[in-house]
């Protein structure tokens, strides 16, 4: 393998990095506080807003069951709105964005709803405001169960960002297609799986300690 | 015996004619979790809330904090009407009232120390009073060592102790206690009661204790209030209602936790009927002043009528004696006994007779 094909490699990891890390952190910005308010504000939660909850979960439900690659296209005017432009690693960014949200936002809810809800009452009880319940008693109860999806979205847009490569993305997608693909090279081919692999296996298993570390539900002795 | 006896303090909790309707989930009249609900909790009492699971006692105990409104009535804490605040002094008010639970419902992932200090934190004290604070607290209720263990590390007793200290951090007035220790075995249940009491006297709070278990009420209680389908049926002070209980649901409560049980030979014995009967077998409540004078004694020598002791059992309920006594005694001399022993303030039943 040349010191050319090495160089590729590396310079497409980073750009994938890049588009994973910037549409997880905005993903989980954005996804996070949605999540939190799907699960409190049912009916007789929290934050009761009913019609509010039906109508996000609606949209969320939407977006989650748009295929990526259809998503990616649908949204190219939006994606020229924000960057400019409609190719490369950056705009792929908005698409990877626009589906992280609502993943994440899912997992957070199902991770805040898993809260004994005797926690809720207990800290009502104590005078807490529902500001107070957020911050002091779900999002701290549900933090093991929320780094585990945090794990499992970032797992998830590394598989999603090689597809971006489709529609003009960088990154170890792009280089695969392009390369492996398109100029029969399998060894190149191998070697963007083989370090997609090694992607995920790191963030997979850092996710899983982190999430271990937080639990105190079951300590080890 | 006068009802109001321990209830001479002012009440620091009261309920007045409250009515708490659920409403059906089609609409409609919904179902009455409490009706017409009269009752007053003096301060520093401790007040024992008894009934059935569904009897409306744990409704009646989320009015008090306002986690519930009730429909009609008004239900007033330490002078203000917790039904009438808006959630904000809601919130002022509930920081003066802690709760402890069946489930204890500590965080997972606080240390004892941290949960303790939760309420500090939510009241908005700053680090370095509850840092101050909680370490007092973790001793009283003797868990000074574990200040750094996580519930899923400690007992059921202990998560228990953990809950109390927390429910002790905003130095309420009154403590809730919503079926504290029906998750607990006996020894646990006797040491957490114990130190409720302990907390009852040295800090002079009021506790309210929700229950499904008699023996509780009379481990603690000083006054009671037994409830069936979200009325309360039977109120008084502990002693009273244990010693003369009136209502059905009193006395099925009650079943097998005061007085004697006769032997099984002695039961088959025992008919109804007094036709054929040459002995009538008599119960005598022993209550209050006169509980420990020589009944029987004075029974022998004034009226020269031997009795037989079948059964008997002498107990303490909120630190007074208490005792029943089952004796046979001939038939014909049976109303002139019953005359004796109730000219001296003392209850008989007959409980049968036999031949």
């Amino acid at each position: 393998m040349s010191a050319n094909m090495l160089w590729l490699i590396w310079a497409a990891t980073l750009d994938t990095l890049f588009m994973v890390a910037v549409s997880a952190a905005i993903g989980l910005l954005l996804g996070a506080p949605l999540g939190i308010f799907l699960a409190t504000s049912g009916r007789g939660e929290l934050f009761a807003a009913p019609a509010v909850n039906r109508v996000l979960g609606l949209v969320v439900n939407a977006l989650r069951s748009t295929p990526f690659i259809i998503l990616v296209v649908a949204i190219i005017p939006f994606t020229r709105l924000v960057t400019g432009t409609s190719i490369g690693t950056t705009a792929a960014i908005v698409p990877l964005t626009v589906a992280t949200v609502p993943f994440v936002a899912r997992l957070v809810e199902s991770a805040i709803r898993e809260v004994d809800p005797g926690l809720v009452e207990a800290a009502r009880a104590m005078g807490a405001s529902p500001a107070q319940i957020v911050w002091k008693v779900l999002v701290p109860e549900a933090r093991p169960s929320i780094t585990l999806g945090v794990t499992l979205t970032i797992v998830s847009l590394i598989g999603y960002s090689a597809m971006v490569g489709a529609v003009g993305g960088g990154g170890l997608g792009d280089l695969g297609i392009r390369y492996g693909y398109q100029r029969f090279m399998p060894e190149m081919m191998l070697a963007v799986v083989l370090v997609l692999i090694a992607l995920v296996q790191l963030v997979q298993s850092a996710g899983d300690r982190l999430a271990r570390r937080f639990d105190k539900r079951a300590r080890r002795s | 015996m006068n009802p109001a006896a321990s209830g001479d303090a002012p009440a620091i909790v009261r309920l007045e004619n409250v009515t708490k309707r659920f409403a059906a989930p089609g609409g409609g009249e919904g179902f009455a979790a409490l009706s017409e609900v009269d009752l007053a909790v003096p301060a520093g009492s401790i007040t024992g809330i008894i009934g059935r699971s569904g009897a409306g006692k744990s409704t009646l105990v989320r009015l008090v904090n306002g986690l519930e409104r009730p429909t009609v009535g008004r239900v007033t804490v330490d002078g203000v009407e917790v039904s009438a605040l808006g959630e904000g002094p809601l919130r002022q008010l509930r920081r003066r009232i802690g709760m402890i639970f069946q489930h204890f419902n500590l965080l997972q992932s606080r240390t004892a120390f941290d949960n303790v200090a939760l309420p500090l934190e939510i009241a908005g004290v700053g680090r370095a009073e509850i840092r101050r604070r909680v370490a007092p607290l973790l001793d009283l209720v003797g868990l000074a060592d574990k200040a750094g263990n996580y519930p899923s590390e400690l007992s059921g007793g202990q998560k228990q102790r953990v809950g109390i200290a927390r429910a002790l951090a905003s130095e309420p007035r009154v403590l809730l206690s919503d079926e504290a220790t029906s998750a607990l075995d006996p020894d646990t249940t006797r040491q957490v009661l114990a130190l409720l009491k302990t907390v009852n006297r040295e800090l002079g709070l009021t506790v309210i204790l929700i229950t499904h278990e008699m023996p509780v009420v009379r481990e603690i209680a000083t006054r009671v209030a037994v409830m069936d389908g979200g009325r309360v049926v039977e109120e008084g002070d502990t002693y009273s209602v244990f010693s003369r209980p009136a209502h059905a649901t009193t006395r099925a409560f009650l079943e097998g936790v005061t007085g004697v049980r006769l032997p099984a030979f002695l039961r088959e014995r025992m008919t109804a009927d007094a036709g054929a009967a040459r002995e009538a077998v008599l119960e005598i409540v022993f209550t209050g002043p006169t509980a420990t004078d020589p009944i029987l004694f004075d029974l022998g020598r004034t009226l020269d009528l031997p009795v037989n002791i079948l059964a008997g059992a002498v107990e303490e309920i909120d630190e007074r004696p208490f005792g029943t006594l089952v004796v046979s005694l001939a038939l014909g001399r049976l109303e002139e006994a019953r005359r004796f022993i109730e000219a001296r303030g003392l209850a008989t039943e007959v409980l049968g007779y036999v031949r």
